[in-house]
């Protein structure tokens, strides 16, 4: 199961520092997290670039997860 | 990556293709274009720094003979509040039209309230003046730590505090708070045998590009409406500009002039949705210049911060816990970039107890914009003043401090992921290693030392290589070129096309004839871009060995391309690129490359920044004498460009560091709106700015590239303000280490 670890802002709307979640894609993984927490909306997720194995992505859908995926949301980078 | 290849053209240091006309002139900015029939748009502007607009009447304005057209935020269509993306991020449609019209308040002084277009530039300047505005004038908030104050003048009744725990009651200027966390602060700081906590601040400063913002529009009814604008992204401008005036983006299109500086100063929009609704309502082309005034006063400066920072540490060197407040000023409207500043202020330590709060507040100065490595020098500056009081107090010389806590591969981030292969550690070593280092240092002369670190952005780019009959090849691409990624591109290119770059022609195509590109930014252009350059150029070389295995018929299979020459394996078959191309009419038609990719992957950055500086005792006065710049750029696609990058950010950071800031009166005006003071560093204030290429690949990327346009910028703030400190005696906290303020320092010592 690929393991989610939430930043500090998205632990006032988990509860949970990190959880455990069986998905292929994120697309996937997303559902799952919000069908788990009803705090946490689509707008929060989607306005979040997502780490998948260190690699960060700012507009995921269908990125693979694995496992032993490790998977972080973090704030959106843009740049100067 | 690919494994360790040599390279023909990766690697060498080619003339710019663009250089030539710039250095004539030749090249066209954003004020050079006219078009006939064409009128002058201006824009009468705040003249308090908050203010309740109570009217605008406009009536003796439009009864001038020469005006043509008065525009007000009245005339867009409504918009609502709420987040749309023009680019790389979220933005607030309701604040941008805000920002570029002041609907019923002045929040800065500056601020555009009315527009006019007219026959001369002369009769729109006068007409400004027969517009009545009847304001209320409140009481700015000019500071950060004002405006957090409960009873400080709220700037919007409709600003609520994101990120509490609890949703608040009362409107604040607060408009998010931010936190990161990593392990146990507490346990940290009591594991430390030695704690340092100190306050910093640093000010409002502004990009400093040279060629202010200009756009010449014309507004089409039926058909496709056009801008031409200095800009680092023309599908944001076309995102943005087509959403206030509500069109549809295929009804507008965006050619990006050549820019004279941008910084990220150029990535949102000021004058063009303002020029598009002056050519609707007059129907009349329209070209509007900011003066220098106008860019200090109302464009996106970069955020003035007040932090706080305490490490403390083991006396072996190990650091046990770091602990950060950050605080942003975001300008008139929310957004200031406090959340990079929180996720890069101790990345450059590998340390296990962590914890940062960040606040984006508004203030009655104009709305920030990116900044080269947006609010990374702010923290970071804060972070490294820090290690560098603590390298002292411990006795540690500050390189060995920084090894000792480097982070490197496998480090958690206290914003996430794990590091992959970094280069922080293999800088340290070269600045430890530089001759710089190991120089002595003469009287009144102090060293600075401090790291820098960024991450870095992928995102979406387009690029399209179509192959002339001769064998040359146009390299389309949608990413205006803001420190000479033609020549990037062109490199990446030759080395996939086996062409040689002299045959390469690379352009910056408008919205109409290149797929969408996102800002050129976040250091992503050359690694992006490049992505997109390299698919494109594996592109064409496919379809050439397709048409080579026609000629011959054999399989694709059978033909191997090698330094732009197909090779039939099965044969003794050579066919050249200029061959291919010559009979491609024959042999399917035109041969065209595309690369179309969101870039993943991008490599973060890390620098090292030496700087000995000499100070004038009597009048406070700093004179950089050395300055060395380390930093991994992954693979220096062209070491001139890399190093142009290190040197600018540099120098761009010596001028936050002793000079930059804007100075505001009691009323919230500014008072140094102008090159004169407002004191950018010159190359005449300045040593040779030495560089050190550092190479750790990235190994998300073909050539193992990072971006290098951000970072350099980070160090520079702790590293001057450090040596100035080690040249007087006097830790310097406050930015920027001006004149009056290190001679105060000096005589309060004494």
């Amino acid at each position: 199961m690929a393991n989610v670890i939430f930043s500090s802002e998205l632990q006032r709307l988990t509860g949970e520092e990190h959880t455990c979640v069986i998905a292929t894609n994120y697309r996937d993984l997303v559902a799952e997290l919000l069908n788990r927490y009803e705090k946490l909306t689509e707008d929060e997720i989607l306005n979040m670039a997502v780490s998948i194995d260190g690699e960060i992505i700012h507009d995921p859908l269908l990125e693979a997860v694995s496992p032993e995926s490790e998977v972080h949301f973090l704030f959106r980078i843009s740049g100067g | 990556m690919s494994e360790a290849r040599e390279y023909k053209y990766i690697g060498r240091r080619t003339i710019r293709p663009d250089g030539f006309d710039k250095v004539t002139g030749r090249a066209n900015y954003g004020a050079d274009l006219s078009l006939p029939g064409m009128i002058w748009g201006k824009i009468l502007r705040s003249p308090y720094a908050h203010a309740v607009i109570k009217s605008i009447d406009s009536s003796k304005a439009e009864a001038h003979p020469d005006v043509m057209a008065v525009v007000t935020y009245q005339d867009y269509p409504a918009v609502s509040s709420g987040g749309f993306e023009p680019g790389d991020g979220p933005t607030d449609l309701c604040d941008l039209a805000r920002n570029i019209l002041a609907d019923d308040k002045a929040l800065y002084h500056g601020h555009a309230i009315a527009a006019i277009a007219a026959r001369t530039e002369a009769a729109a300047e006068e007409a400004l003046s027969l517009i009545d505005i009847d304001y209320e004038v409140l009481p700015p908030v000019m500071d950060v730590a004002d405006a957090m104050q409960p009873g400080s003048p709220v700037l919007h009744e409709d600003l609520f505090t994101k990120g509490l725990a609890e949703q608040p009651e009362k409107a604040s200027n607060i408009a998010t708070r931010m936190e990161l966390k990593k392990g146990d602060i507490e346990a940290g700081f009591a594991a430390a045998e030695v704690i340092i906590e100190r306050d910093f601040y640093t000010p409002t400063v502004h990009q400093g590009y040279i060629e202010p913002h200009a756009t010449t529009v014309r507004y089409d009814e039926d058909g496709q409406s056009m801008i031409w604008c200095s800009t680092q992204g023309h599908f944001d401008v076309r995102a943005s500009t087509a959403k206030l005036l509500s069109m549809d983006l295929g009804k507008l299109k965006v050619i990006a002039s050549e820019i004279g500086g941008g910084f990220g100063g150029k990535t949102t929009v000021y004058l063009e949705p303002v020029a598009l609704m002056l050519s609707k309502k007059s129907g009349r082309p329209v070209k509007m210049v900011m003066t220098r005034d106008e860019v200090f006063r109302a464009s996106g400066p970069g955020s003035a911060t007040r932090s706080t920072v305490k490490i403390g540490a083991k006396k072996d060197g190990t650091i046990t816990a770091m602990q950060a407040k950050l605080c942003f000023e975001a300008g008139a409207f929310k957004g200031s970039p406090m959340g990079p500043g929180c996720m890069t202020v101790f990345t450059p330590y590998d340390v296990e107890n962590i914890y940062i709060e960040g606040y984006d507040v508004v203030v009655n100065k104009p709305k920030v914009a990116a900044y080269r490595a947006p609010g990374a020098p702010q923290a970071e500056f804060a972070a490294e003043m820090v290690i560098n009081e603590l390298a002292d107090e411990l006795n540690i010389d500050p390189i060995e401090l920084r090894l000792q806590n480097a982070a490197k591969e496998g480090t958690q981030t206290v914003y996430g992921p794990k590091l992959k292969a970094v280069g922080l550690v293999e800088c340290l070593e070269a600045a430890k290693n530089s001759p710089h280092y190991k120089q002595a240092l003469a009287e009144n002369q102090g060293r600075g030392l401090a790291a820098g670190f960024w991450f870095n952005i992928g995102g979406q780019s387009s690029v399209i290589i179509n192959m002339n009959p001769d064998g040359t090849g146009t390299i389309v691409e949608g990413n205006p070129d803001i420190g000479g990624s033609r020549a990037s591109m062109q490199l990446m290119a030759a080395e996939e096309l086996g062409i040689d770059v002299s045959k390469l022609n690379p352009i910056v195509a408008d919205t109409e004839h290149v797929p969408y590109s996102a800002t050129t930014g976040g250091s992503r252009t050359t690694f992006a871009t490049g992505m997109a350059v390299i698919e494109a150029a594996q592109d064409v070389v496919r379809q050439m060995k397709e048409r080579a295995a026609a000629v011959w018929n054999v399989t694709v299979e059978q033909v191997d391309w090698s330094d732009g020459v197909a090779i039939n394996t099965a044969g003794e078959d050579r066919l050249t690129a200029a061959e291919i191309c010559q009979g491609a009419d024959r042999t399917g038609g035109q041969i065209s490359g595309r690369g179309n990719i969101n870039a993943r992957g991008a490599g973060p950055s890390f620098a090292v920044h030496l700087c000995d500086v000499e100070v004038d005792m009597e009048t406070g006065k700093t004179a950089v004498v050395r300055y060395t710049a380390i930093q991994d750029a992954g693979k220096a696609i062209h070491p001139g460009y890399v190093e142009g990058q290190y040197q600018g950010g540099a120098v761009q950071g010596i001028g936050w560091a002793l000079n930059e800031e804007y100075i505001y009166n009691e009323d919230g005006v500014m008072e140094n709106a102008g090159f004169l003071d407002y004191r950018i560093p010159l190359a005449s204030d300045l040593p040779m700015i030495d560089t050190i290429i550092v190479e750790v690949p990235n190994a998300f990327h073909p050539f193992g590239v990072r971006g290098v346009g951000e970072t350099g910028i980070v160090p520079p703030l702790a590293a001057v303000a450090t040596a100035v400190s080690d040249a007087i005696g006097v830790r310097m906290t406050n930015l920027p280490c001006s004149p009056p303020r290190v001679l105060k320092a000096i005589q309060d010592t004494a």
